[in-house]
């Protein structure tokens, strides 16, 4: 008897076909992989499954018998979990309140933060219950999601990106928890586009392209590049990645150092660190090692850093707005593509003057249709699947927000470009284009820093890394001299010559 | 069965038509309501749909109502828009009243070389006190994060009672009888009538040209896009370098100003005079008005004439039919109640769906 069993399901939205007839067999225990691109219907069927989207048409059956699945609730109540790559979680409340209110059985508040204690425990994954999820960074909401959907103790667990955040290291252990899971009769759905991944941890695979199935693979038995022709109809390009020919210092970050804006925050303890033209400096680290602080103090969302500490073409820069640090040339790509890097509910048009005044005249006035051009310009060059220029940004789905955020800094020639997290939960070939015009502005002559917790990411485009952790940063090395297990004991805060002792803060700072 | 589904994209559509089920709703539940208090429900409804609009004295009286209540629900919209809860219009309409009034009552031979041109002193007066009351609000909320809607809705309490301390002290009309009021401001102070015989007035027209003017600032300069980021996703507006006290502390002057006009408009305007019934709730309404236009201009110009057409419907069911006066607040809260529930329209549709069975198949 199969798991779960889908039959020719459909879902039609007004502009796409989501799914189309789409069958997908898992067996108990199994480890199914649902690989395909931005917008191929991995999330749409999923959601289906989980009964927050209803199919058009098409039939499921779970555990054997055919089922409705009308509500989330209903999908837990069946024994479906999931977890979803954009996180549901209230910013105001903590960890295991949030796990709380997803619970549908009658536990006390204390149960819970001692169950989420257990079971993150259990799997391996570090979870404070006690903070509030505003402190917590990407990677650490989506452990507390995980651990949210253990807790209901599923028969079907749903995965949609899990390992986008995560250090090696982390992602060995979620392996063997989800290997532990399968072992104990939980199947999992496991969508992914990282090929390596499915091909070490997943049984089975189904592939997925513009709504359909296109393919029914044993993953052990395939190599990527025919799992990438099944999910893309084609290889994509090996990158171009010539040495770089450094040039002057663009960025240079001296003795910066920054109190905790909150209690769950990273203190910045003096870093410092060099980016030239021409040259792509890569930060690694686990998220929650003081990257948003960083990054908050480069862009000048947070002004207090020091006098000095922060100069941009030799002008210091730490008082300065990031419009103004803009239009020197300092552009800026934040991790949060949704309420930071666009606002959800603006069409693309509009989310273009966050950041470029070219259509905006010198009294203020903003000329509508040279935004719209510029839009449909970095629709057309970044080849962003969307409505046109007047699509809201939220409707887009989060490769193709990133593509069209990435691109829209990009195109406005910068001389040094801050990047955090550029491919975040993007698709194989949205990513190779990504990494691709990054390497073509470096070759062009700008300075890049990229913060990325994909270390596979960094040792491909970087030229010189270096890592943050418990907001300190380690020495350059050059990437070609730099081994991953190293970088990954640098990740713990352990680099030479020793660092001085560990302040209080640290204690929130995980390895 | 209906049933309430999630649109993939907000209905367009929906968002210009909600406001106009909204009204069809409330006709509708006027009606029922009027039948049950044994009233001619088209009588009734005549009160508030023809007898506004029917001639051209009615729609001078209606522009009385409407002029007030443009003006400030466009100052709200941008506030609104900046995610600044400003809910004090009406203390900011008293305060721009005392202002323009004050500067009213200064005219005498001295200001005699100014002829008609003191109206725009007196105007001008009315935007600064109105600012300066908003200002406040803007102050306490900048220095200390004060809760600008408990701030902006106590300061109203404060300028009615700044109000009743100069009517009925230090401003008394010496002749007036110890009536609280003050003196009837001079001919030459009053805001010019568009026609003679009736009581329109070029605030009418100054009112229009703001409805431009604020239309060209939402949605064609790079201030009013800034402004309303803020108050869309704060983040977002701290990415872009879009500073958040900017955006408070225009919202709140731009708000203040416009009901500080609107209350020097009605001072040297219809009264004439400062009495303690300067206050007549338009800052209050205003923040429906604002809703139900949608927060846009040219919306703002059609909500605003309807619920000026719900007051005069309401005073005039009163002395016709012997209806009680409050009908009016109960038609205004009808209206803002459907409105509310109509939107949901925009984000959901509702879709006719057989019952659902445990069990489905469907074939394909």
């Amino acid at each position: 008897m199969l798991r779960l069993e889908l039959h020719g399901v459909s879902k039609q939205y007004p502009l796409v076909r989501a799914n189309d007839r789409v069958n997908l067999r898992v067996k108990p225990g199994e480890i199914h992989a649902v690989l395909g691109e931005n917008g191929a219907g991995k999330s749409t069927l999923m959601k289906i499954i989980y009964g927050a989207v209803q199919s058009d048409e098409g039939r499921i059956e779970f555990n054997g018998l055919p089922v409705s699945v009308a509500s989330p609730a209903q999908a837990r109540a069946l024994g479906i979990s999931m977890v979803y790559q954009h996180f549901s979680l209230f910013d105001t409340l903590t960890a295991a309140q949030n796990v709380w209110l997803g619970l549908d059985k009658a536990l006390s508040l204390p149960a819970v933060t001692r169950r989420i204690t257990e079971v993150a425990h259990s799997y391996g994954l570090d979870v404070d219950p006690l903070r509030p999820v505003h402190s917590l960074s990407v990677g650490e909401r989506q452990r507390v999601e995980i651990v949210r959907a253990l807790l209901t103790e599923p028969q079907l667990l749903i995965l949609d990106e899990p390992t986008s955040v995560l250090t090696p290291q982390a992602v060995d252990k979620l392996f063997a928890t989800l290997r532990l899971l399968s072992q104990r009769g939980c199947s999992i759905l496991y969508i992914s586009h990282k090929l390596d991944e499915i091909r070490a941890l997943c049984h089975h695979c189904t592939v997925l392209r513009g709504g359909k199935v296109t393919g029914e693979v044993d993953p052990r038995q395939e190599s990527n590049a025919s799992l990438s022709r099944l999910m893309i109809g084609a290889e994509p390009p090996p990158l171009q990645h010539r040495a770089s020919n450094a040039g002057a210092v663009a960025l240079r970050v001296h003795g910066l150092t920054l109190a905790r804006l909150h209690p769950f925050g990273t203190a910045l303890q003096d870093i410092a660190f060099d980016v030239r033209g021409g040259e792509i400096l890569g930060v690694a680290g686990v998220s929650g090692n003081g990257q948003q602080e960083l990054m908050a103090a480069l862009s000048g969302e947070d002004r207090r850093a020091p006098a000095g500490s922060i100069t941009l073409f030799g002008r210091d820069i730490a008082a300065q707005s990031p419009r103004q640090r803009r239009t020197q040339g300092l552009h800026f790509v934040p991790e949060e593509r949704l309420g930071r890097g666009a606002v959800p509910n603006l069409s693309l048009a509009q989310n273009t003057l966050l950041t470029r005044s070219e259509a905006v005249s010198r009294s203020g006035w903003v000329d509508t249709a040279a935004v719209r051009r510029l839009a449909e310009h970095l629709i057309n060059r970044f080849q962003v699947k969307a409505g046109g220029a007047a699509a809201a940004a939220k409707s887009l789905s989060g490769g193709n927000l990133q593509k069209f955020i990435v691109g829209r800094e990009i195109d406005a020639r910068p001389r040094l470009l801050i990047v955090s997290q550029p491919t975040w939960g993007v698709d194989v070939g949205a990513a190779a284009l990504i990494r691709g015009e990054l390497l073509a502005l470096r070759d062009a002559g700008c300075a890049l820093l990229v913060v990325s917790e994909e270390l596979d990411e960094l040792f491909e485009i970087s030229d010189r890394l270096i890592v943050i952790a418990q907001g300190r940063v380690s020495p350059p090395v050059a990437t070609a001299q730099a081994t991953v297990a190293q970088i990954g004991v640098w990740m713990s805060g352990l680099w030479a010559p020793a660092p001085p002792t560990l302040q209080p803060q640290d204690e929130h700072a995980e390895a | 069965m209906l049933k309430l589904e999630a649109r993939p994209q907000p209905s367009r559509l929906m968002s210009l038509a909600s406001p106009l089920l909204a009204l069809a709703l409330t006709v509708l539940i006027g009606v029922v309501l009027f039948m049950l208090l044994g009233k001619d429900p088209l009588r009734g409804l005549q009160m508030f749909f023809v007898e506004p609009v029917k001639s051209l004295y009615a729609l001078s009286e209606l522009s009385i109502k409407a002029t007030p209540l443009i003006l400030i629900a466009l100052g709200l919209a941008v506030c609104f828009r900046a995610n600044v809860w400003n809910i004090g219009a009406e203390g900011q309409f008293v305060v721009g009243a005392l202002a323009a009034g004050w500067v009213a009552m200064q005219a005498g031979p001295d200001t005699a070389w100014m002829g008609r041109g003191i109206v725009v002193p007196i105007l001008l007066a009315g935007v600064l006190g109105g600012m300066a009351w908003a200002g406040l609000v803007a102050l306490l909320r900048d220095r200390f994060n004060a809760s600008e809607i408990l701030v902006s809705l106590m300061l109203v309490y404060v300028a009615v009672l700044l109000l009743s301390y100069l009517v009925y002290g230090p401003w008394k009309d010496p002749a007036g009888y110890n009536f609280p009021q003050s003196i009837s401001f001079l001919p030459v102070t009053k805001v010019p009538r568009l026609v003679d015989g009736l009581r329109a007035h070029i605030g009418v027209l100054i009112a229009l040209a703001l409805v431009a003017v604020f239309w060209a600032f939402l949605f064609r300069t790079y201030r009013g896009f800034a402004l309303q980021v803020g108050g869309l996703a704060p983040q977002a507006a701290r990415y872009a370098g879009f500073s958040s006290r900017a955006a408070l502390w225009t919202a709140l002057l731009v708000s203040g100003g416009m009901a500080g006009l609107a209350g020097g408009l009605e001072a040297a305007g219809p009264l004439g005079q400062l009495t303690p019934y300067v206050p007549a709730g338009y800052g209050f309404a205003a923040i429906i008005v604002a809703y139900v236009g949608r927060l846009h201009p040219v919306g703002i110009v059609f909500s605003g004439i309807l619920m000026s057409m719900f007051y005069i419907g309401g005073e005039l069911a009163q002395s016709r039919m012997g209806l009680p006066k409050s009908l009016t607040g109960v038609f205004q809260g009808l209206l803002l109640f459907t409105l509310l529930a109509c939107d949901t329209l925009i984000h959901f549709r509702l879709r006719w769906q057989h019952a659902r069975v445990p069990v489905r198949v469907v074939g394909h």
